[in-house]
This record gives C-alpha cells, structure tokens and sequence, in this order.
C-alpha cells in the first residue's frame, strides 16, 4: 500500500483506528507477559492478573459485577451468546421479540432458531428508526422469554429507548437483551433494566477480536463453545489477554472523554446535517436529536451508494453505505426498508461515521467534495433529479 | 471485494456517457429496486458499403462501479460496429474486456449486453424490419426477468419479515 497520509477517515462505525494509548497497555502482553491466564507459573499469574484487572475496572466503569463480564470474540459471538444461549438454556421452545432494524448478529441467530420451535416476532419501528414501547408491550406473549433492541442503530445512528423498553421487560418477567456495540462508550447507559448487553472493542479504539456479553447474575445460559470451561463455563477458549487489556483501556480512554468526544461529535454531525440536506434531493435516514452522536446517514435521489463511496474514495475520504449492491442479493438495507425510505433512495445512502480523532477540517474536505460527487453521478444517472 | 484497474479506470472516466442526441433507439434494463438501471442509446448510420453500422452509442446509468464500468465498455465495444456484430456482444464478452468481474458484479456486465440488445431490437421494430431470432430470443428473456423482477420484489417489499429466510430475498441478478 502506498501511504496516503491526506486521507480522511468518515467509517468508524465500521471500524477505528487504535488509540495509541490502547496499543501501549496492550504491547507488553504479546511478548513480555505472554503467558496463559490459565497457568499456574508466574507467566500464567501475570497474564491472569491482567485479565482480572481489566474485567474489574470495565465492570466498574457499567456498574457491574466482574463476574458479569463474559469475554467473547467480538460483538457478533456476544449477540449470539445472548440469543441462542438464552434460547438453548430453556427446555422447549418460546417467543423472542426484536426489531426489523437489528445487526445481522441478531436477525440470523433468531431466524436460525425457527426451525427448533422458537417463534420471533420482529417489531417495525418509525420513519425515524425508533421501537416504539408500546409496540414491545403489545407484542408481548404468555411464551414470550428474550427482548433484544439494540441501544443505538449502526447504520443510522436512531438511538432506541432501552430504558422503557427494559424496565416493560422487567415487570414481565423478560430477559432484555441489548446490542450496545455503537453507544458504549458514547452513551450513558444504566445496566438497571438490561440482562444482557453486547459490545466490540474495535468500535471504541479498541483491538478487533474481544468483545463481552454482559449477563447480569442469575440469568441462564448455555454456552455456545465448549472446552476447558473459560469465563465461568459461558466461553471457552484462552483469553484474548491482550485482546482484553486493549479493550478495558479503549473503554477507560472512551469514558475518560467522552463529555468532549461526543460533544465534539454532535457538533460536527449538526454540521453535516445542515450542509448536506443543501444539496438537491437528499434526505437524512434517521433522527436528527434522538441519535448517538457519530452517525449519521443521508440519501441522495438518483444515484447508487456504491458509486459514491468509491468517488469518495478517490477524493480521499472513507464513507460506507448501507446499500446493498455489496451483498449477493442486492437488497436494499434492511434498516432503510425498515424506516420507509423510497426505494428510489434506499440505494443513495451514505453513512458518515465520526471516531475521536474526527476534526472540523475533516468535515471541510467530505463538504467540499460530496456535492461534486453528487452532482457528477447524477450526470450519469437516467433519473433526472430536479428535472 | 476488488475491482481491476480497468474497472475503476472505466469508472473514473467513462466513455460516451450521456444522453445521445438524435440516437436512433434506446435500450432500457434493469430495476431501480435492485439498485442498477441501463438507458443505452445507439444512433444508426449505412456506411460506405451500405450495411447498418452503430455510428454512436451513450448510455445513462444508476448504479454500482461495475455498472458504470460496463456501461462504458459495452458503449466502446458496440461503437462503429455492424449491427450484426453489436448482436454478438456477450455479457462474457464484456465483463473480459474490464479484465473480470467480482462474482456478485457478474450481472452488471449482462445488464450491458441486454441493454445494447433492447436498443438494438427496439431500432429493428422502429424500422419494421425482420427481428434475427437470437435477438428475439434475448428480447423475450430479458423482459420476462424484468417482469418476474418486479412481481418478486413486490413479494419481498410486502413480505412480513419474520416469513422467509433471508437467502430467499429475489436474486437481482
């Protein structure tokens, strides 16, 4: 690769960059203290201290438990771990309720437990991308066991409410479950009504591979790895220690500034927001306040989410879409469906995503070259916009 | 997923792009709903020994890289061409020339190749000359998919989400 030092980085919800200070804790745990929290000599000591340390001040900084804590390989095991384990713990089968806006972690696990007698139903949300409360309250069936509503939404940034959704969980009787990978570390959250919570290190400025299920004490589980009984029996297999001392340093840095991270956010994504929709035939996909601070998705009319990203690209500047002429049956994003985008945008999107390092200039160059781009696709494009 | 240099090139600076003026026919494929539409324009001419040649070609395109990267090749491809020979441009023929395709890019290069046959099959009608059976052929297929097309995303787009697995969503390809 040639270094392109001018680069500007707008996809950190797919993923970030590690912080400096996350590499530097986790560097000595590769070949100074390599051992295996599992072994008894003073390498496996070390290791295993390092390990307890982490899990201690991450539940710490949510207000848990150590031994709530499960290390997992990343979010999309954690979604898993949550879903089909709270599932396969149960004898005979049961009503899960989740939303048509879910990552893919979540709808294909719950779609693949159909076949063994588990019913889902899956919860439409607003032209904003919000589950509305009343919604799961009326959804709710005498066999009804998992609620799973993600805290905050990937593609579109609509920040759902956990707090009702869970606390109407609760006095049924449900476990809630919910996919925080996109809020930890930007948001507030309070574990009071959640069971179960799923985070990934590497959206955070953390390492990619380590992420934990929350499962506040109590609830049942059934592993989905087995082996030498790791992680109190929920996840075999050797701890990821640096995996894991990277990701209690990336939460530690997220909640040391988090005040001037997302504020700092908010301010570029309000920015975005009122530049952007100037140019002609273009929507913002999402809520304009109800939103974690660093997504935010437009579409613009006439022209294909693919094509924009890699004119993006060319320019300089990493931006995703949630179109999906990248999967096999180029559908458009289920979320955008979902919130009732015509179809004539569903494929227009762009989602611009902010990470710690974003900075005014950043936004200057995406500002200065999106219009361009637009405009030069739409030449292109048989659907006139404006015309 | 990587695209060759050809592809992007095709991309960055596309051939003949836009609406022709005095084109002779157009050909329109694809489906907004599945993200790639085709409007391939072609202005027909007799050269000096009198035979029907492609004297230009244009097209306008909604779509993915690889759909702007065919549209370009396939207008390259077609121009100064007989229409005999424009008929015999595969989608094959096409996705070669851009040194492959992705596999899922695969039917950006037959939209190309159908939208040249649509245009060239509604010039023959336009002049009421006799349609060549292999064109008649790739005329009927390509508008009964385009049909199916929109009659199965209708199913999906009204389909209650938790019914169907989502590897039975309609293949746009």
């Amino acid at each position: 690769m040639i270094p392109m030092p001018d680069r500007v980085y707008l996809d950190n919800s797919a993923t970030t960059a590690v912080a400096p200070e996350v590499l530097a804790a986790m560097r000595p745990y590769f070949d100074a203290r390599y051992g295996n929290a599992s072994s008894l000599h003073s390498f496996g000591r070390e290791a295993r201290q390092a390990v307890d340390e982490s899990r201690a001040a991450m539940a710490d900084a949510l207000a848990a438990r150590p031994e709530e804590i499960v290390f997992t390989s990343g979010a999309t095991e954690a979604d898993n771990l949550a879903i089909l384990g709270s599932a396969l713990a149960r004898s005979g089968g049961g009503h899960i309720l989740t939303s048509k806006i879910e990552h893919d972690a979540i709808l294909r696990a719950v779609e693949w437990l159909k076949p063994m007698g588990f019913d889902v139903t899956l919860l439409d949300v607003d032209g904003t991308g919000r589950v509305a409360p009343g919604d799961v309250a009326s959804a709710f069936r005498k066999d009804t066991f998992l609620v799973s509503i993600m805290a905050g939404n990937n593609e579109i940034g609509t920040r759902e409410p956990i707090d009702e959704i869970g606390r109407l969980c609760h006095d049924r009787g449900v476990l809630f479950h919910t996919d925080a990978v996109q809020a930890v570390g930007k948001e507030m959250l309070s574990l009071e009504n959640v069971d179960m919570l799923s985070a990934s290190a590497h959206k955070l400025h953390g390492p990619k591979g380590v992420g934990f299920l929350y499962v506040r004490r109590g609830t049942r589980l059934a592993p989905l790895l087995h082996g030498g009984g790791h992680e109190r029996g929920l996840r075999s297999g050797t701890e990821n220690v640096p995996g894991i001392v990277g990701f209690a340093a990336a939460l530690a840095l997220a909640q040391a500034e988090r005040v001037d991270v997302t504020s700092r956010m908010r301010r570029l994504r309000e920015r975005l927001m009122t530049e952007v929709l100037k140019i002609p035939a273009t929507r913002l996909n999402g809520h304009r306040a109800e939103s974690l601070p660093h997504i935010t998705n437009f579409s613009f009319a006439g022209i294909e989410g693919e094509s924009l990203v890699m004119k993006l690209d060319e320019a300089g500047i990493a931006a995703s879409t949630g179109s999906a002429c990248s999967s096999p049956n180029l559908e458009p994003s289920h979320v955008l469906v979902a919130i009732g985008v015509p179809l004539s945008m569903a494929h227009g999107s762009l989602r611009i995503s902010t990470g710690r390092d974003t900075t005014d200039a950043d936004i200057d160059r995406l500002l200065e070259a999106l219009p361009r781009v637009v405009a030069e696709l739409r030449a292109m494009s048989p659907f006139k916009v404006g015309e | 997923m990587m695209y060759t240099e050809k592809v992007v090139e095709h991309f960055r600076h596309p051939h003949n792009m836009g609406k022709l003026a005095n084109y002779s026919a157009v050909g329109r494929v694809g489906n907004i709903l599945c993200g790639d539409v085709m409007w391939l324009y072609i202005r027909v001419e007799k050269d000096a020994q009198g035979r029907d040649i492609i004297a230009d070609v244009s097209w306008e395109t909604f779509g993915c890289t690889a759909a702007i990267a065919t549209s370009s090749m396939v207008s390259d491809l077609a121009k100064g061409k007989t229409l005999e020979e424009a008929i015999g441009i595969s989608n094959r023929d096409v996705a070669d020339e851009l040194g492959g395709l992705p596999p899922i890019k695969m039917h950006c290069s037959g939209l190309a190749a159908d939208a040249l046959n649509e245009a060239i099959y509604e010039y023959l009608t336009k002049e009421g000359r006799p349609i060549p059976a292999a064109l008649q052929a790739r005329h009927d297929h390509i508008q009964k998919d385009m049909a199916t097309l929109e009659e199965r995303y209708k199913v999906f787009l009204d389909r209650d989400a938790t019914k169907g697995k989502p590897d039975e969503a309609p293949s746009c390809s």
